[in-house]
């Protein structure tokens, strides 16, 4: 929640920083790595990591002769996604040949789809401040991945590990819909439930798996026309979005303000300094000469194999929401949040089932379980204990087993050791005390230390009453049945008075 | 097609390639040749033909997804020029 509002804070800073009123524009070209096993063209392993070059072949090296071969997975992954991006699916595709000279790229151009993309025209809505916004996808097409360089400052050479090099990629392409950094952030997010819940890509964008190029123009407010935009290239983190949409927008506004013009180029983020820099690219560098892939056959996907994909397709981070809203009685806050992560939601449901209890189960998971995951730097697939857990954690506090301030005792715990709530609770002893006689003795304690609390309460001080509670939950170290102590201590002193 | 100077280093540049202004002035005359050759076929009525994208009617060629063994390492790195802790090292490019 905080986060949201130092965003929106900016937002206002930079709007009352200017005197005329701007508007951004916003489109972004996201890239996703693809969870298939082998890479695009080779069986080559995709997996992340291992030494330099030990995940090639003369296939993804671009060694003459030799003939690529698409793999299946990579167009079913690709039709998945532009389904669940209600997108149209070409009957017909091809492939081509994207050319520049880079070291990254062994063969000197780049597979890529050029003007018959597998998917077309789709939309994602997302949900920024409370209000809907269908964000437009105009292009989703298939790639292959580049290798990795390495730069050393004192080396006069630049090495090359070519693991990553084919490992597939589709490239999902927006409008230009989006006015704010947090509506960026928000369509991210959203695309990111959307490729975790279909399950065609990690998402990992610490690991590169999911990186997002953004155009940014800016226009006074009422402008038709567009202003001139820039790209800016490979933001690894939703946090380095938002900084570099604040940041390109505040540079550009100044350019304006100070009467002169902005140059179209591609600009490099540098997270650590926070601001971007210019490229300069040569403009010769931007003509591609595609062509189409002359040993690479045409795509065609036909109505039957577009619907045997339609039908796996799982139910999708909005329909889940929703489904939560109306079923388990969540607020929509709630809901959104719970159904942006695939892993959490599979949680929450299962824990909610298990416990007929939502709202506890709902209550715990965006409180004390997102704290504690916050805290220690883990995602919700790192959660150590099953639903289940959860589900009798929230059963023990129902039955009047244990406290609420007891039950966030226990699952620390429960993050910490391998056992279930019920066995951290019988073996710490921390069931809640009923006992009368064992909670009279306490309540006569008290009174007996606490006279001046005795006094106030007499001169009709409702506070030292709360005060007293306290000291007796204390005294028990919380597990006191409070309900119960309640009763002893107003009529033990009552009783006194009379 | 008249080609110029200025179309001649743009394609000589997108292919990393060097001339002399002599080589070029021939270059030039030689892509113009070229291209009025190719040019020969815009005289055909192509407007009722769907783009040919391939001469040979096949369609749908796929591997499963499959890992298999890949090349070892010194394998791949036999016919680089240069190389440095198992990479391939290349004269350093600057972004």
């Amino acid at each position: 929640m905080s986060k949201t509002l130092s965003i929106i804070k900016i937002g206002r800073e930079f709007e009352v920083s200017v005197g005329m009123e701007y508007e951004m524009i916003i489109g972004l070209e996201v890239h996703v790595e693809l969870s298939t096993k082998s890479k695009i063209y080779c069986s080559c392993t995709t997996d992340f990591g291992g030494d330099a070059n030990t995940h090639t072949c003369p296939i993804c090296t671009g060694m003459p002769g030799v003939l690529p071969i698409l793999n299946k997975k990579v167009v079913e992954y690709a039709v998945k996604t532009g389904l669940a991006t209600n997108c149209t699916i070409a009957e017909y595709s091809k492939q081509d040949r994207k050319n520049y000279f880079y070291p990254d790229l062994p063969k000197a151009y780049q597979i890529s789809q050029y003007d018959l993309p597998i998917c077309q025209n789709g939309y994602i809505d997302i949900e920024v401040e409370g209000k809907t916004k269908r964000i437009g996808i105009t292009r989703i097409h298939i790639e292959e991945d580049a290798g990795k360089l390495m730069h050393d400052e004192h080396e006069i050479g630049t090495l090359i590990d070519y693991n990553r090099c084919g490992v597939p990629l589709i490239e999902i392409v927006t409008e230009p819909d989006m006015q704010s950094a947090q509506e960026a952030k928000a369509f991210v997010e959203s695309l990111r439930a959307i490729l975790q819940y279909i399950d065609v890509s990690d998402c990992k964008m610490q690991e590169g798996s999911l990186r997002v190029d953004v155009n940014l123009s800016v226009r006074p407010k009422g402008q038709k026309e567009f202003g001139t935009r820039t790209e800016m290239k490979n933001l690894n983190s939703l946090r380095s979005i938002v900084r570099a949409v604040e940041s390109e927008a505040k540079r550009q506004i100044a350019v304006i303000e100070d009467g002169k013009i902005i140059v179209q180029e591609t600009r490099r983020w540098d997270e650590h300094k926070g601001i971007s820099y210019s490229m300069r690219t040569k403009e010769e560098a931007h003509d591609y000469r595609y062509f189409p892939e002359p040993d690479l056959m045409p795509i065609v996907v036909d109505e039957k194999w577009k619907e045997k994909i339609r039908k796996s397709l799982p139910e999708l981070p909005d329909a889940r929401r929703r489904r939560y809203i109306n079923e388990f009685g969540l607020p929509e806050h709630d809901a959104l949040i719970i159904t942006g992560s695939k892993a959490l939601a599979d949680f929450f449901e299962d824990a909610a089932i298990k416990s007929n209890n939502p709202k506890a189960v709902s209550n715990f998971i965006l409180g004390d379980v997102s704290r504690i995951l916050n805290e220690k730097g883990m995602e919700a697939e790192d959660i150590p204990f099953s639903a289940e857990d959860l589900a009798k954690l929230v059963g023990l506090i129902e039955k009047g087993t244990i406290s609420g301030t007891i039950a966030k005792k226990v699952l620390e715990k429960m993050f910490e050791q391998n056992k279930d709530p019920e066995t951290i609770v019988r073996e710490e002893g921390l069931e809640v005390v009923s006992d009368e006689k064992v909670l009279a003795e306490v309540v006569k304690k008290i009174i007996s230390n606490n006279s001046q609390s005795v006094e106030d309460y007499r001169k009709g001080k409702d506070k030292a009453f709360g005060f007293l509670v306290g000291q007796a939950m204390k005294e028990t170290r919380g597990k006191a049945n409070p309900q119960l102590i309640n009763k002893l201590l107003k009529a033990e002193l009552d009783n006194k008075i009379l | 097609m008249r080609v110029n100077k200025k179309t001649l280093e743009h394609v000589a540049n997108l292919a990393r390639l060097n001339f002399t202004d002599k080589e070029k002035e021939k270059l030039m005359l030689d892509m113009e040749n070229i291209i009025s050759y190719i040019d020969k076929l815009n005289e055909l009525d192509t407007s009722e033909i769907i783009p040919t994208d391939h001469v040979i009617p096949i369609k749908n060629i796929f591997r499963d997804d499959e890992v298999l063994d890949s090349y070892p390492k010194d394998k791949m790195l036999m016919n680089a020029p240069s190389k440095e802790d198992g990479c391939f090292k290349v004269p350093k490019v600057v972004e």
